[in-house]
């Protein structure tokens, strides 16, 4: 049996620095996707400053309408996708997210609620269920109200949280809690752990953010410091001995401080895919950071033909791309160089090595980067806003 | 973790095995996690049914593969066990 995890995709956003996308030679192999993130709207209650979206959040009149959404879930089936992530922004603020879970289930897809658990999702999960949903992953911003609801920017969300944790648990839906970590609540990893077990959660979730998008724009407010990060390693390490059959705990490394970059969704158009909430079918959901790749829309064209023929999903296909030191690295097909997107943000330049690399030239710098971020004055946070966005950072912010 | 022969094993809510027929072979479903199920583990699959208990899943293969007790034992428990520790089977 082998397993394999879809967690931990990546992101990005950034400089205005012109740099063609390679040209793949030959087209590489194409397999099958595993998983399809399903962003199906960009509203949300919630203000997180490190949220995954991009800094030009779409309004509700951009979004697709619910037959083309059960369109593109029915190519997806058909494409092998077998996960699919209802995300958003909050995915209940869709009316329709209970008919879009019901077209799923007939078409046999797994689906998984990825929610905040305010807003709409608690008068929705149960008919959510009824429609056969398979799995709740809901958010947490901490392991107390007032840190909670300082980061999320909604009075009363935490408490919310916790009553809506306990219905999925009441209607036997599998739950899992997803706990974004950074500087504001790396204290409370521990008190995060006991509350998962405590609201009888199968897994959680300590994922350190990625910094992209929102987070990108945040990084000096959210950067960790090294040894709470250790810290905060530890502990989760020893919860999983003996928290075994009990709870399951995936972990997500900061990559600032890593050895070797993450294997970014498992590799470029290899695994995964992702709907915007207007019909842009990307890599990841940080892909259109990336200057000079032209993502087709759902709207144009089938699911399967853009998986297949879109030029920005063979951009970074396979191997064939890579330059050295990835191309003769033996890391090369376990984690296929890193992030495309951290690479153009942070370096200027996608098709580099992932800076998070201990090989790349630019990996002192960038680590030297997050230390002095984390020992400095925490700045403001930067709250999520749709029509809110801020200026893109210049391209002297490359290191 | 290792099984027990009295332990009653069943898939919960949000565990799904299904037939990939894009990929023509078994998977079995789980939040964020997909596993490839061999003919084998498929077998198994198809006695965890929340009323049997491994060592009467055990019996079964023993007599269907005819094979001796505790070499597909060995197997089953550590299987199930495995995805009990990583909370696929519940029992």
């Amino acid at each position: 049996m082998n397993e394999t995890s879809q967690s931990a995709p990546g992101p990005e956003l950034a400089a205005d620095v012109i740099e063609p996308g390679p040209k793949a030679a030959r087209k590489p192999p194409v397999g099958h996707p595993i998983g399809l993130l399903a962003e199906l709207t960009h509203r949300c209650p919630l203000r997180c400053p490190y949220c995954s979206n991009p800094l030009e959040l779409e309004r509700r009149d951009g979004e697709l309408d619910t037959a083309t959404w059960k369109r593109v879930l029915s190519e997806a089936a058909a494409l092998g996708v077998l996960h699919v992530h209802l995300s958003g922004g909050e995915p209940t603020a869709r009316p329709d997210l209970v008919e879009l879970t019901a077209h799923c289930a007939k078409e046999g897809l797994y689906t998984n609620l990825i929610t905040s658990g305010i807003g709409r999702a608690p008068g929705m999960i149960d008919a959510l269920f009824d429609a056969g949903l398979d799995h709740v992953q809901l958010s947490v911003q901490g392991a107390s109200a007032p840190t909670a609801d300082r980061i999320g920017g909604y009075k009363g969300g935490h408490e919310a949280k916790l009553a809506f944790a306990r219905r999925v648990v009441e209607l036997g839906l599998p739950l899992t809690l997803n706990a974004v970590i950074h500087r504001g609540n790396i204290d409370e990893v521990e008190d995060i752990l006991a509350l998962a077990v405590a609201l009888k959660a199968k897994r959680l979730e300590v994922a350190h953010t990625q910094y992209y998008g929102w987070a990108y724009v945040n990084r000096a407010a959210l950067m960790p410091a090294r040894p709470d990060v250790d810290r905060s390693i530890a502990l989760v390490e020893e919860a999983r001995k003996r928290l075994e059959g009990v709870l399951v705990i995936d972990m997500v490394i900061p990559d600032y401080y890593a050895r070797y970059p993450k294997p970014c969704t498992g590799g470029w158009g290899h695994r995964t895919l992702n709907v915007t909430p207007t019909g842009k079918v990307l890599p990841c959901h940080a892909a259109e950071s990336i200057p000079g790749l032209d993502f087709w829309s759902v709207r144009d064209r089938a699911l399967g033909d853009i998986w297949r023929e879109n030029p920005a999903f063979n951009a970074f296909r396979g191997t064939d791309w890579m330059p050295e030191p990835c191309q003769s690295c033996e890391r090369r097909d376990m984690d296929f160089g890193g992030c495309r997107c951290q690479a153009m943000a942070l370096v200027g330049d996608a098709s580099a090595t992932d800076p998070a690399c201990s090989k790349s030239p630019f990996h002192a710098r960038m680590e030297a980067l997050a230390t002095l971020e984390a020992t400095g004055a925490a700045p403001d946070y930067i709250y999520r806003t749709i029509g809110g966005a801020p200026a893109p950072r210049e391209a002297e912010a490359h290191l | 973790m290792i099984a027990a022969e009295t332990d009653v094993p069943r898939l919960p809510r949000g565990v799904k095995l299904k037939f990939d027929a894009v990929r023509q072979r078994h998977v079995l479903l789980a939040p964020e996690r997909a596993f490839d199920i061999d003919a084998i583990a498929a077998a198994v699959l198809a006695l965890v049914d929340g009323a049997r208990t491994c060592g009467e899943i055990v019996d079964a293969l023993a007599v269907q593969y005819d094979e001796q007790r505790e070499v597909i034992a060995g197997d089953v428990l550590a299987m199930i066990g495995d995805l009990v520790a990583r909370r696929v089977i519940e029992r």
